[in-house]
């Protein structure tokens, strides 16, 4: 299925874009796009944390991407 | 007087914006007539960091995001402690030293919940709010706390 990925901060510098599409197998999981893009850009490996958002919120590992989702790519925040 | 919690998005106010925040602002914002304190925490950008000099910060965020996580903090503290009012204002773009990231201001009858909740609204931020900072060196720059 169809996905796009959006990024922000050091996430953004790592895929050197701010969107990106993406095809990943039927019934992905948050875990599983994880496990592809950490294997397509080793550099997430390095950072302290990456965390996912859909629809503006945070979503767990176990939660299964659908057809047409932005994913949002939220590395380590830093605000304040 | 609101007291209570029946009209929550009157007690609190987000704001995500581009142009220098005002601590008068949010002052007109959170000022109650039963308020015995407000408390305020101003962010600013410092000239060092790790013993490199800072020339200034970028700041990124994910915006409606970030908006909502703000209001998030804001109804939890509302929720936690007897708060009037609760400001939240984050600034985005290149800020020079001494410009202010961030101000939160929290008013309440007594002191001592002000200073926890604002404390609270400030710590949370820095974990949850998608916001971002570069740090700009003379010779490179940085995502802040990107890497451990």
């Amino acid at each position: 299925m169809h996905i796009k990925i959006r990024a922000f901060g050091i996430a953004k510098d790592i895929l050197s874009a701010t969107t990106l599409s993406y095809d990943i197998p039927d019934g992905s999981t948050i875990q599983d796009l994880k496990s592809i893009l950490l294997q397509d850009y080793p550099d997430f490996e390095r950072l302290r944390s990456l965390a996912f958002a859909i629809n503006e919120s945070y979503v767990e590992d176990g939660n299964e991407i659908r057809q047409g989702d932005e994913v949002v790519l939220i590395p380590p925040v830093s605000g304040g | 007087m609101s007291t209570g919690k029946e009209n929550k998005n009157d007690l609190i106010d987000i704001r995500l914006e581009v142009t220098p925040l005002l601590q008068s602002a949010c002052r007109e914002f959170i000022m109650a007539d039963g308020a015995g304190a407000e408390v305020y925490f101003i962010g600013t950008v410092r000239n060092r960091t790790r013993g490199k000099e800072v020339q200034r910060l970028e700041f990124e965020a994910y915006e409606p995001m970030a908006i909502s996580e703000m209001r998030k903090i804001a109804e939890r503290a509302l929720g936690k402690w007897p708060l009037l009012k609760v400001a939240i204002h984050h600034r985005t773009g290149v800020l020079d030293i001494g410009e202010i990231p961030v101000i939160i201001g929290v008013s309440s009858a007594h002191r001592n919940i002000a200073f926890e909740a604002c404390q609270y609204c400030i710590d949370t931020l820095k974990e949850t709010v998608p916001i971002w900072k570069k740090e700009i060196f003379t010779d490179g720059e940085q995502w802040v706390s990107a890497h451990p």
